[in-house]
């Protein structure tokens, strides 16, 4: 090998992380001019609580999460019980829901004054006692079920692949199905499972609208804060800071965790058709439980969203919309295709590259979706900003070249969501198993040859993954979009924000809808792709 | 399905169709261009209009009011934007401060806009006027039991009132006001006062905190008078009615949605002119009844359903004295626990 080819792979990594190392630079920068008393103050009054807040909040978040998405993906992959079919797509719908959507739906319909709660008092007497759904309990459900379909859809494509292997092992070994998934299938998931559970985290550590509607203050809340409130977007970019490291230490500390294990599929083969046959009670507790996940994730906040829309419609819906999901469909588009392209590209070179650099560089790329978008976008506008001061000294000339463009937009998003495309990616990349290349390379084949002749295929579903994944979070994203947009480029999400913006959140149930509506065109592609894999497998 | 490069090379160039699609509009005149923390539907038609009596393109931007000022302190002497509308004193102050605003002198706005409500250098004028004040449960509530803002920390209110959350800048404006006229150490009294007396935990909206009120879950609360306008329009039998804080002494705290011309304007003529036909007696009174608010022009009365709530005596502390106050307020509601 020689130093170039050596080199390459480092600096390829390198520049895919650029656009997260240009925000991490303009928040270092902007968090040394912190206002010290103001800390003083943050320190006494603030941090202690948000901590714990945010502590509690992650936790709960991720372990239903997990819980939900790991059972609900073993029963659909491994198991058979009536409406398996069904459920193995409906179960990923949620996941067109944004969060801060599902937060006013709740809020709304099940608080002292909404829909569901006036109606049990009128039948049970004004007396009756029910569990507030604005605490902690109520936000965590609210963000579990927002997030649990990453942890599903990682999870499913692990059992699908490993799942039957994982019980004919266990079958040898004499165990029974049950010890054969918590023995063998769970582990053998493993890095999927801590794809989507690291997924989930990062989205609930940089969630700002579903808290807010719960007014449940965590860091991501005090970022905002000392922001708006207290003026200071240099104390505002000090906590984004910690919260990064704190992240960046996270994600070293389950690196480290996951230390050498290697998870290369056995093989690529044909897969046995083994599935669980539950029946009787056993059966219909399983159809029960995901059509328990299903309405409460998806159907009954879509029936509210649905009604309430109807009431907006007549004064609302117009061609506008058109050009809404028009655009939004575009920037989904593009910012995907792009995220998918950089995520191959840091697979890969991390995947070849000698030395912690490129590993490190893969890192801090795939931090920002655990950064409020909107400390992504200040970061984007500043770092902009200097780069379009610096061209202007050098070139001469009036004007924005970058700041206001597209490509502003579309560097927030690759900063906030290349993570959501490297996971799927890099669990298809550490499927491979090395001694393939060394053979396809002992055949005289170039290192791009390697790359589009066996990884690229063997790649195929975890690119399919990824490209819907970032397709549906950026038809979501809202603080980014809001910031750096260019005149005109108003998408579903800023209807939304236009519309809650003054707490008129019923009117904002049609822009939502339309979110939701527009989402499941990907999600039902990816379900359907899904099922086609399962089929030809 | 099988994804090659070849095809991704082809969906990404379909998916750029939009982006040429939706190139600029070019107009003949220098267009006028606005950063709004006021949303689409309460500017659109206004703008538009404007655009059309004299024949430019109004382009603008929406976001909240602390991205917008951090877009234009990003964008500096090369910003496109000519003016900046907020919907909180605490922002056009805070922008005034940044230097983001350039002072402007205009007799007429000077005549129509009451002194407490703009800038005295004149880098921000008062829009609209957003009254806070209690609002009480006309099923529980008599109007005679309600006196000032202080008041409703008494006993009386225990485990009957409703706030909305701290961290929203209107409760901090009213705090911040109650800071200059009382004192911090008496201001902190009050609003531990009123977090004893809570019957829930804080809301995020006023609208949430009304049907709060309406349903039964407390009796009195501290709303911007305009949301109680929206529900009455919807429901004129909503079972919530307004009554003015501070009335004997000190006055109702008062808020402004506003504008200012931007330093870096390419057309700060037009912006000027734009900011005197928004205060205008005609274009103010819809100015501000699209949001059931006051005219901030005196001189111009605002919706029947928004007079029906009787006169009050605005506080007349300057509204931009409010946002130098507001990180102060911020801390003091950090100290009492106002989530």
């Amino acid at each position: 090998m020689t130093s170039s080819q050596r080199l390459s792979p480092t600096l390829a990594a390198i520049a895919v992380a650029l656009p997260m190392i240009a925000v991490v630079v303009a928040v270092v920068q902007g968090a040394a001019g912190a206002d010290p008393e103001l800390w003083a103050h943050l320190r006494e009054y603030v941090l202690a609580g948000v901590a714990w807040n945010t502590v509690i909040l992650v936790g709960g978040v991720v372990t239903i999460a997990m819980a939900l998405g790991t059972s609900l993906a073993w029963l659909t992959a491994a198991c058979e019980f009536p409406g398996r079919s069904f459920f193995s797509w409906a179960l990923l719908l949620p996941m067109a829901m944004p969060a801060y959507v599902l937060a006013f739906v709740a809020v709304a319909t099940l608080d002292y004054a909404g829909a569901v709660p006036v109606l049990l008092r009128g039948w049970f007497g004004p007396e009756l006692w029910l569990p507030p759904i604005r605490s902690t309990a109520g936000v965590i459900g609210v963000l579990a079920f927002a997030g649990y379909p990453y942890v599903y859809l990682m999870a499913r494509g692990a059992f699908m692949t490993h799942g039957a292997r994982a019980l004919e092992a266990a079958q040898s070994l004499g165990l029974g199905p049950w010890a054969g998934l918590f023995r063998v299938a769970i582990p053998l998931a493993r890095p999927w499972l801590a794809g989507g559970a690291a997924l989930v985290a990062m989205e609930t550590l940089a969630d700002f609208g579903a808290v807010s509607v719960f007014n449940y203050d965590t860091f991501t809340t005090a970022i905002y804060k000392a922001w708006f409130a207290l003026f200071s977007i240099e104390t505002a970019l000090g906590l984004a800071l910690i919260l990064l490291l704190f992240v960046g230490a996270a994600l070293a500390l389950e690196r480290a965790a996951r230390g050498r294990a290697r998870y290369a599929a056995s093989d690529s083969g044909a897969r046995a058709a083994l599935r669980i046959e539950l029946t009787g009670a056993r059966a219909w507790m399983a159809c029960g439980y995901a059509a328990l996940v299903f309405a409460l994730g998806f159907a009954l906040p879509a029936v509210a969203l649905a009604q309430w829309a109807w009431q907006v419609a007549p004064l609302d819906l117009d061609g506008r919309y058109v050009d809404y999901a028009l655009r939004t469909f575009g920037l989904a588009g593009m910012a995907a295709t792009l995220c998918l392209a950089l995520a191959i590209v840091l697979g890969y070179a991390t995947r070849r590259a000698a030395g912690p650099v490129a590993h490190a560089a893969a890192r801090v790329a795939t931090l920002g979706y655990a950064v409020p978008g909107a400390v992504l976008a200040v970061g984007v506008v500043t770092a902009l900003g200097a780069a379009d001061q610096a061209w202007r000294t050098i070139a001469g000339g009036e004007g924005l070249w970058l700041q206001g463009t597209v490509f502003a937009l579309l560097l927030g998003y690759v900063a906030r969501f290349l993570a959501v495309a490297h996971g799927p990616v890099q669990g298809g990349f550490e499927r491979i198993r090395p001694s393939l290349e060394e053979a396809a390379r002992g055949f005289g084949l170039g290192a791009r040859e390697v790359l589009a002749r066996l990884h690229l295929p063997l790649l195929s579903a975890g690119m399919g993954t990824a490209i819907l994944l970032v397709f549906v979070d950026v038809m979501k994203e809202m603080p980014i979009t809001l910031m750096t947009r260019p005149f005109g480029w108003d998408t579903l999400a800023v209807r939304v924000f236009e519309m809650t913006a003054e707490g008129e959140w019923e009117r904002a149930a049609l822009p939502s809808l339309a979110i939701v509506v527009a989402g499941l065109l990907p999600v039902a592609l990816l379900t359907w792709r899904m099922e086609r894999a399962a089929r030809t497998a | 399905m099988d994804l090659n490069l070849n095809r991704v090379g082809r969906l990404a160039t379909l998916l750029l169709i939009p982006l040429l699609l939706a190139g600029p509009a070019r107009a003949a005149g220098e267009p006028l261009v606005v950063y709004t923390a006021r949303k689409y539907q309460l500017v659109d038609e206004l703008f538009q209009e404007y655009g059309r009596n004299r024949g430019i393109e109004v382009k603008f931007v929406t976001d909240d009011g602390a991205p917008l000022i951090q877009r234009l302190i990003a964008e500096g002497a090369h910003s496109p934007a000519d003016l900046f509308i907020s919907v909180d004193a605490g922002d056009l102050w805070r922008a005034s401060e940044a230097g983001l605003l350039a002072p402007v002198e205009s007799p007429m706005l000077e005549a129509a806009i009451p002194a407490h409500l703009r800038d005295p250098e004149g880098r921000w004028f008062g829009l609209a006027v957003r009254a806070r004040t209690i609002a009480y449960s006309t099923e529980r509530v008599k109007p005679a039991e309600l006196s000032t803002y202080a008041a409703l920390g008494d006993a009386r209110w225990k485990g009957k009132l409703c706030l909305r959350s701290g961290k929203h800048a209107y409760n901090q404006s009213l705090v911040a006001m109650m800071i200059g006229d009382l004192g911090e150490a008496a201001t902190e009294r009050v609003v531990r006062s009123w977090i004893a007396n809570l019957a829930a935990p804080p809301f995020s909206s006023d609208t949430l905190l009304l049907k709060a009120i309406a349903a039964g879950q407390c009796d009195v609360g501290i709303v911007n008078s305009y949301y109680l306008g929206r529900l009455q329009a919807e429901t004129p039998a909503f079972p919530v009615q307004i009554f003015w804080a501070d009335q004997k002494a000190g006055g109702t705290h008062v808020n402004i949605s506003g504008g200012g011309v931007t330093t870096h304007a390419n057309n700060r003529a037009e912006a000027i002119r734009f900011l005197e036909w928004i205060a205008s007696p005609p274009i103010q009174q819809r100015f501000a009844a699209v949001n059931y608010e006051f005219p901030a022009n005196a001189g111009v009365a605002p919706l029947p359903v928004v007079a029906a709530w009787g006169k009050f005596e605005p506080n007349l502390v300057n509204v931009g004295t409010i946002g130098r106050t507001q990180p102060a307020a911020v801390r003091l509601l950090d100290r009492a626990g106002w989530r």
